[in-house]
């Protein structure tokens, strides 16, 4: 095409619109992509934000009344197998779980003391983000990061995601390595992922998730993030805390004091 | 005109026969594994995506090459691929077809497939990736069969195809771009966790699409005894080293950001994979056979008498398909979970069921490959008498 | 006439269609052959009297005792309701209580129930094999729902775990009739 040929009206008006499409298309691919109502962008002031706080002062070593409430009151298998394991809340050497420390010379944390670990339910998940089916999202009204194993496809997107490995798939069937089965809450099936849902069921009732009531030291606290005079917010006041791998930006809700 | 792709002589139809062999192991261990769970294959709770994810990631690759045909094809009328365009469109079918089978293969729950469109999550990259991976399979095949049926009947190509041509080029390089945005945008996962990523994906599949055509066309020409035209290799092969030189050295600048800025998330994987970690070492021998692969072939087909020579040449290619295959494959996916987010260094083992299972895919592929060549070699032939 | 082409080939193709075709049928055949007609029939009943063959047989659970005392009148809902829509209204309580969070249904009478399958209706209906399965087995239809929420009387893996703190078996959940 040299300068002197013209451009005819309809070629004009093609070649806008198609320009246009491109225009409109770039801000709007960023909407879509952009964090926006799959993490807790928006303001949550006035709604609850559950989190909890581990006093790993008073964790007793050796102890996991928690971990073995949790995972029989949710029917979580063990298949005694670390590579198709199924855990919702264990004990991990604190070294694997803040892994910027200088432990050589920070000295209150000893690298291979055993601390707490479970969903954090962030504030912006990145695990909510990926998932292509909706199966995990986080609740307005409370922050929870809930799973619905009806919807899940086992993709395992959101295992890749959570940068926390707070996550756990199904790869076996879990019936036969449940020893003693729960009645009154159902199990999963193999194919699906799992995580600990802050105990979603009793959200709501008033009772306390059954970690925190079943820790006979008081180490675990739960509560409202959002309220200044709850227990959670008091102790975050009162004491230095810390929280796993704050720089990625998820914001998540588990605090450590040590 | 399908039935020319089942036309040919006994060793053809032998051939058939056998890949529907190893499919049929692959659907008997598939089975298996429907019944039993992942389990039964080598990922963990630390290694969530393992081998099948690796084959899906490597064959999007090759589904993006026919774009390297098409652009010059049909954008900037470079006849000499006239002949070749139509194999590369089928080589990208076949490659999606299989890319599509994998995903199956490694969900824990297939039969609920459906809901990534029944719940549409436009914030989830895999829903966006499903997407422009059905897309494409539909829009090349369109295109390839109606090419194909055009020439065949002596007609004009309709007006209809040029628009879905220039369609399926962005769409090529969108399909993995997005493949790579699944990865790259993942915060714990810090070898995948770079701008570099959706360019490195493009070039490797630049280097191993057209690879793995001039592997496919070499064997039309000794098997069939049907020929494209000698500049389209020489075109090809070029392709394929600007491709694997670029691929080379997008994966140098990987190594200068991690050991430059010596963060020990940058660095680690990188260690794995190459030296080892804290004793584990199962992946190095394969991640570097890989890297020698690549710079073998690169710097011998710098020389454009061994490019001219048809056996070097395949040998090169053969040499980057398997340098790519390692690389992208098992070496980028499993590697993004090594060490895992706890910091542990845990290793991935293939069983044999899921090794079954990627055999039985990669025959239905070759399958798939084998009748859309033999159709167009037959249709062509038969329009030459 | 017409000649028929590759005669061989039609003909087996096509008797090799009519055996895929009529599987259905000659596979239960050879499955029931040898089987007494009164054990395969719906309408037949283990337990209960003619009039309540689709209520479980003698093995109520105490709770439904419980929940009577609290001034619940039985079902969620009644026979005809469930025996048309069980499965609608467990679909929607899964999305309610799983997606919207809201734990609370009341019945067409005006009671308050909770929604759970393993929790409310499995309580009542705790044996399954008379209740749901003999229904489902003569329909056919293999709902997958129980491979989760079917937990009472089941008898759970024998690995040697065991849970610390004073847990008793047959620990429950929630109890229907709107206790909290």
């Amino acid at each position: 095409m040299n300068g002197d040929e013209k451009v005819s009206r309809k070629e004009f008006l093609k070649l806008s619109g198609v320009a246009a499409i491109f225009g409109l298309g770039g801000p709007l691919a960023f909407e879509i992509l952009a964090a926006g109502e799959y993490s807790a962008e928006n303001d949550l002031a006035g709604t609850i934000r559950y989190g909890m706080v581990v006093d790993m002062r008073k964790c007793k070593e050796g102890c996991n009344d928690c971990a073995a409430a949790c995972h029989f009151k949710h029917n979580v298998p063990d298949h005694k197998s670390k590579k198709i394991e199924v855990k919702w809340l264990w004990k991990e050497p604190a070294k694997h779980l803040f892994q910027d420390r200088d432990y050589a010379i920070e000295a209150d944390v000893s690298p291979d003391k055993p601390f707490l670990t479970l969903c954090n339910h962030c504030k912006h998940p990145s695990c909510v983000r990926v998932c292509p089916t909706q199966a995990t999202w986080k609740r307005k009204e409370d922050g929870i990061v809930m799973m619905d194993f009806h919807r899940c496809i086992g993709c395992r997107f959101c295992m890749a995601a959570c940068p926390y490995g707070s996550r756990s798939f199904n790869y076996a069937e879990p019936r036969p390595a449940i020893a003693k089965l729960n009645p009154g809450f159902p199990t999963r099936t193999r194919g699906v992922v799992e995580k600990c849902s802050f105990c979603a069921e009793l959200a709501g009732t008033g009772e306390k998730p059954y970690c925190v009531s079943s820790c006979k030291e008081g180490a675990l606290t739960f509560g409202n993030l959002n309220d200044p005079g709850s227990e959670v917010r008091k102790l975050l006041r009162e004491n230095p805390s810390m929280k796993r791998k704050a720089g990625l930006g998820t914001e998540p809700s588990v605090f450590y004091l040590v | 005109m399908i039935e020319q792709g089942f036309r040919g002589n006994r060793f053809y139809k032998v051939w058939l026969a056998a890949l529907l062999v190893v499919a049929a192991n692959g659907i008997y261990y598939y089975l298996r594994q429907l019944d039993e769970g992942l389990a039964i294959t080598g990922m963990s709770r630390d290694i969530s995506w393992g081998f099948y994810i690796s084959n899906f990631t490597f064959l999007v690759g090759v589904a993006a090459s026919a774009v390297m045909l098409v652009i010059p094809y049909y954008l900037h009328h470079y006849k000499k691929f006239s002949r070749v365009v139509v194999f590369g469109e089928w080589l990208a079918v076949a490659a999606v077809v299989m890319c599509g089978l994998f995903i199956m293969a490694d969900m824990g729950q297939p039969q609920r497939a459906f809901n990534i469109l029944l719940h549409p999550t436009p914030g989830s990259v895999l829903f966006w990736d499903m997407n422009v991976l059905t897309g494409y399979v539909f829009i090349n095949f369109i295109v390839a069969w109606t090419t194909l049926k055009a020439e065949k009947s002596g007609l004009k190509l309709p007006g209809w195809v040029k628009p879905l041509v220039f369609i399926s080029i962005p769409w090529a390089v969108a399909i993995h771009t997005v493949t790579a945005f699944l990865y790259a945008g993942l915060p714990g996962r810090h070898l995948w966790l770079t701008a570099i990523m959706a360019p490195r994906f493009l070039a490797s599949a630049f280097a191993s699409g057209p690879a793995f055509l001039l592997i496919l066309l070499h064997i039309l020409k000794k098997i069939a005894r049907y020929e494209v035209e000698p500049e389209a290799i020489s075109t090809l092969s070029k392709i394929m080293i600007y491709g694997m030189i670029t691929n080379i050295f997008f994966y140098a600048m990987e190594f200068f950001t991690a050991f430059y800025s010596n963060i020990p998330d940058h660095k680690e994987t990188l260690e794995y994979l190459f030296f080892g970690l804290e004793g584990h070492d199962k992946l190095v021998p394969w991640v570097r056979s890989s890297a020698l692969m690549g710079i073998i072939a690169v710097v011998m087909l710098l020389f454009s008498k061994v490019r001219q020579n048809e056996g070097t040449l395949v040998f090169g290619a053969v040499l980057i398909f398997l340098s790519t295959y390692i690389d992208k494959g098992m070496a980028l996916v499993i590697g993004g979970f090594i060490p895992s987010t706890l910091g542990e260094v845990v290793e991935y083992t293939l069983t044999w069921p899921e090794i079954a299972i990627s055999l039985g895919i990669w025959a239905i592929g070759f399958f798939l490959i084998s009748v859309f060549f033999k159709m167009t070699v037959n249709v062509r032939r038969q329009n030459a008498r | 006439m017409f000649k028929m082409y590759n005669r061989g080939m039609v003909v087996s193709g096509l008797l090799v269609f009519l055996a895929i075709v009529t599987f259905p049928f000659w596979k239960i055949f050879l499955n029931n052959m040898g089987k007494s007609m009164e054990k395969n029939s719906v309408f037949s009943s283990t337990s209960g009297s003619k009039e309540n063959r689709f209520m479980p047989g003698p093995n109520i659970n105490p709770a439904v005792a419980f929940a009577l005392k609290s001034g619940v009148s039985g079902c969620v809902e009644d026979r005809n309701f469930m025996r048309a829509r069980h499965m609608r209204l467990l679909d929607n309580w899964r999305d309610e209580v799983v997606r919207e969070n809201k734990r609370e249904y009341v019945n067409t009478k005006g009671e308050h129930f909770e929604k759970s399958l393993t929790g409310t209706c499995l309580k009542c209906h705790s044996n399954k094999e008379e209740f749901c399965d003999s229904c489902h087995k003569a329909t056919g239809v293999e709902p997958y729902c129980f491979d989760c929420h079917h937990t009472t009387g089941v008898f759970s893996g024998n690995s040697a775990g065991d849970s610390t703190g004073g847990f008793q078996a047959g620990e429950t959940g929630h109890l229907p009739g709107g206790n909290k």
